[in-house]
């Protein structure tokens, strides 16, 4: 089954090859895979779609965790989140049917980005049924070309809304090791987050 | 963690003003000066010229080992024994990738080392270059994590954040892969006051309510058995394991990782659980009612068939590695944090429970201690002896005669290494080394120089069959380069052993491809090198062999001809549960 997975990792050389090595280690095939800036510069947001034995998907989000330059591994599949695509489209359509491709694109939400004698070049977004669908309906109008940009996603649970980036803390242990300052409290609710998620996940 | 105080150490200047001009190499042998390092095992090659060139006159020590994958062995050999990081260098390409299989090994153990690697010069990088190989692509995966310099401007920050990495969460190797324009480069040396690595994180401390739990639950349990693995020894956490023993009074066993963590003599101590593991540890592990995991990871060995694992027992987990909790077996009270953290909690929590707590399944308990005491009788771990022949069994019985708990015992990897761990004791942790997650053969030779390179005054024994050791042979040089004593025991039965005993019992006996014959004089072997070597073949030999040996100043090779056909028993077959033990050899049966 489909497994999302959505990071926040660090903008370093061979931080995609680390975390793609985890999936490919294993056998595993990426379906879809996303990378852009964040509002922090140094970090990157990645939306992976893969396909993943369902015993295995907890493990697989722990072992990207555990990489250097993952700052947050999240399995969005069953979380409350928004995925979206996009389409790039061409369709060479008789001039006959011109105007019934602009209606259908109208219908999809679709816009035209380009247009000649040839026909249209449409840009759309939706989830990928959507997409499915409208590929599927412009096919009938004549030959296609189709450029998809694979799933990106957003998580919608409101704890994780975060206007800048979530800075964990790996670094600040460190710094407050250094200091000899021990951080007890912080520790104590993380571990309790974290036993708890994993108790979570057994059940 | 270890690494902490170091960094913490570093001398910040009261002004900016920056050091003089150094050269690329310099400000790298600036850093690990300041990471305490003392010694590299390693080998130069074109692209670490300059490297070695700064190398030549400076403070820090270097063992020219003979093939670089003996020096990341090396480097892990002087890890195991002393708990510090090692370094290992190798130049570019074939150097590099010949580091692999010790930086895997050093990975599947959990070792920190810092691997250096020289590149060839930065604009040369992708041309298929002399010596060039995507070292930072192949050891992405043989790593904790690896880096590749690109300006001479960020390799402090670097190769501190390296060994920041290796040594503390759960440790490991880490390779810097360096051009070799950068070692020429000139800059300044900025000493680095903080580490920056946002995406890495562990939990030390261990999450309080859960270690309270974890407490409860094993003043509740009637059978409950501690299960500890390498991680006591990567922590340090022998005297708090001991002391969590002692106040429940609960039967322990170590993992082949683990053993040394409780002293071998400790009357709680069972042996090893496992494949081949004793009948007492087995049979302990099915029974129980409740597994105290400190530092362990379920391995396959250890487990048998998962789902006939301790199936009456419920699981407390403790282990730095988030990763590791729940992989195999699901934990009914899972503990992220270092181990030594934790137990220090739940030692406290222990006794604090005790006087309300403590009684109620006292009695139980005694009658599962003395179950385990009768199982330990019923099938000891003893060897076995012979008129006729020296048994391996034997051989492993006077080393442990030899060094009483004290020696620091290298094995390969095999039948040798099995009976070693079953037949040596070891009182302290850090004696007992092997390469247990990734078996590596030529394993013990190479990590037996650097313990004994790190431990001048121990007596260190390297233990390894024919076939290991004929993997191993040109570390023999830097055994006779360094004057390392290191006491050489080739457990020579003729065969890779261990293949040769799954071909007899799950392969029809068809021996395929086991056989070693041509196996070099010993004496003429160690005589080539300059020192002392013999061949023992008749068992009341072997005790004066052994000691002439161990008495001899230098190192010594000593060719121990041992029965060609013993297996390792205990064993539990692939796929078995661990309650459902080989104790044997088959009994002849009698032709009617």
């Amino acid at each position: 089954m489909k497994q999302i997975i959505s990071l926040l990792v660090e903008d370093k050389p061979g931080a995609l090859m680390r975390i793609t090595g985890v999936l490919s280690s294993r056998g595993y095939n990426i379906q879809n895979l996303t990378v852009a800036p964040t509002l922090d510069p140094a970090l990157s947001r990645m939306t992976i779609v893969v396909d993943v034995e369902s015993r295995l998907r907890a493990q697989v989000i722990k072992q990207m965790n555990k990489l250097i330059n993952v700052l947050q591994a999240t399995d969005l599949t069953d979380a409350p989140a928004v995925t979206r695509e996009l389409l790039l489209l061409r369709v060479r359509t008789a001039m006959e049917s011109r105007t019934a491709v602009l209606k259908e694109a109208e219908i999809f939400g679709a816009r035209v980005v380009d247009s000649s004698v040839e026909g249209y070049a449409i840009e759309a977004t939706g989830d990928s049924e959507k997409l499915d669908e409208f590929v599927a309906v412009m096919r009938s109008y004549g030959d296609i070309e189709v450029t998809r940009s694979g799933l990106t996603a957003v998580s919608l649970e409101s704890k994780k809304l975060r206007l800048a980036p979530p800075v964990p803390r790996g670094g600040e242990a460190h710094d407050a090791a250094a200091q000899g300052l021990a951080a007890e409290e912080d520790d104590e609710e993380e571990g309790a987050i974290h036993g708890e998620a994993l108790l979570r996940k057994r059940r | 963690m270890k690494n902490e105080s170091k960094m913490a150490a570093v001398t910040v200047p009261a002004t900016n003003k920056p050091g003089p001009l150094m050269s690329g190499a310099n400000i790298l042998l600036e850093c690990l000066v300041r990471e305490g390092v003392d010694v590299i095992f390693g080998y130069p090659g074109g692209v670490t010229l300059p490297f070695y060139d700064a190398l030549y006159d400076h403070p820090i020590r270097h063992v020219l080992v003979r093939h670089e994958q003996n020096a990341a062995f090396a480097a892990q050999g002087y890890v195991r024994s002393t708990g510090k990081t090692g370094v290992c260098c190798a130049t570019s390409g074939p150097g590099a990738t010949n580091l692999v299989t010790g930086l895997v090994d050093a990975m599947m153990d959990s070792i920190p080392i810092v691997a250096l690697t020289g590149q060839v010069t930065s604009s040369l990088i992708g041309s298929d270059a002399f010596q060039e190989a995507d070292t930072f692509g192949i050891t992405r995966s043989a790593t904790k994590h690896n880096f590749m310099v690109k300006t001479l401007a960020e390799l402090p920050q670097i190769l501190h954040e390296a060994f920041y990495i290796a040594a503390t969460g759960r440790p490991g190797p880490v390779l810097v892969d360096i051009p070799k324009d950068i070692f020429q480069a000139q800059g300044h040396y900025a000493p680095v006051t903080s580490i920056h690595l946002p995406g890495y994180k562990f939990y030390p401390d261990g999450h309080t309510g859960q270690i309270r739990r974890a407490a409860q639950l094993i003043w509740e349990s009637g059978r409950p058995m501690v299960y500890a693995g390498g991680g006591i020894i990567h922590a340090g956490a022998s005297a708090e394991l001991r002391e969590l023993v002692e106040i429940v009074d609960a039967p322990a066993v170590n993992t082949l990782m683990g053993l040394g963590a409780l002293p071998g003599n400790h009357p709680n101590f069972i042996s090893m659980p496992g494949m081949h593991g004793s009948y007492a540890a087995n049979m302990g592990m099915y029974e129980a009612d409740l597994l105290i995991a400190l530092g362990v990871r379920f391995d396959d060995r250890v487990t048998g068939r998962l789902k006939a694992f301790a199936p009456h027992a419920k699981v407390i987990h403790v282990d730095i590695d988030p990763s590791e909790i729940g992989k195999n077996r699901t934990a009914d009270i899972p503990v992220v944090g270092d181990v030594k953290r934790v137990l220090d909690k739940l030692n406290r929590f222990l006794l604090e429970l005790k006087p309300t707590m403590g009684e109620a399944r006292a009695a139980d308990r005694a009658a599962w201690r003395k179950q385990i005491r009768t199982w330990k009788e019923e099938h000891p771990l003893e060897p076995t002896f012979s008129v006729d022949e020296i048994k391996p069994q034997h051989l492993m019985s006077e080393i442990n005669r030899i060094s009483n708990g004290e020696a620091i015992v290298c094995t390969d990897v095999g039948q040798h290494q099995m009976w070693a761990a079953q037949l040596i004791r070891y009182d302290k942790p850090r004696l007992w080394i092997n390469s247990g997650g990734l078996g590596s053969m030529g394993f013990g030779l190479p990590s037996a120089l650097g313990a004994q390179y790190a431990n001048p005054d121990k007596l260190v024994f390297a233990i390894a069959g024919d076939g290991g050791f004929q993997m191993s042979i040109p570390e023999l040089a830097t055994l006779a380069n360094y004057g390392l004593p290191v006491k050489i025991v080739v457990m020579n039965n003729g065969y890779l052993g261990m293949v040769r005993q799954w071909q007899e019992l799950f392969y029809n006996n068809r021996l395929s491809q086991v056989t070693l014959d041509s196996f070099p004089d010993a004496e003429k072997l160690a005589g080539a090198y300059g020192f002392k070597g013999r061949t023992v073949e008749r068992p009341e030999d072997l005790r004066a062999a052994l000691e002439e040996a161990v008495a001899e100043p230098g190192p010594y090779l000593l060719n121990v001809r041992v029965s060609p056909f013993e297996n390792v028993y205990p064993m539990v077959p692939a796929g078995g549960a661990i309650n459902e033990m080989v104790l044997g050899p088959p009994k002849p049966v009698a032709v009617a």
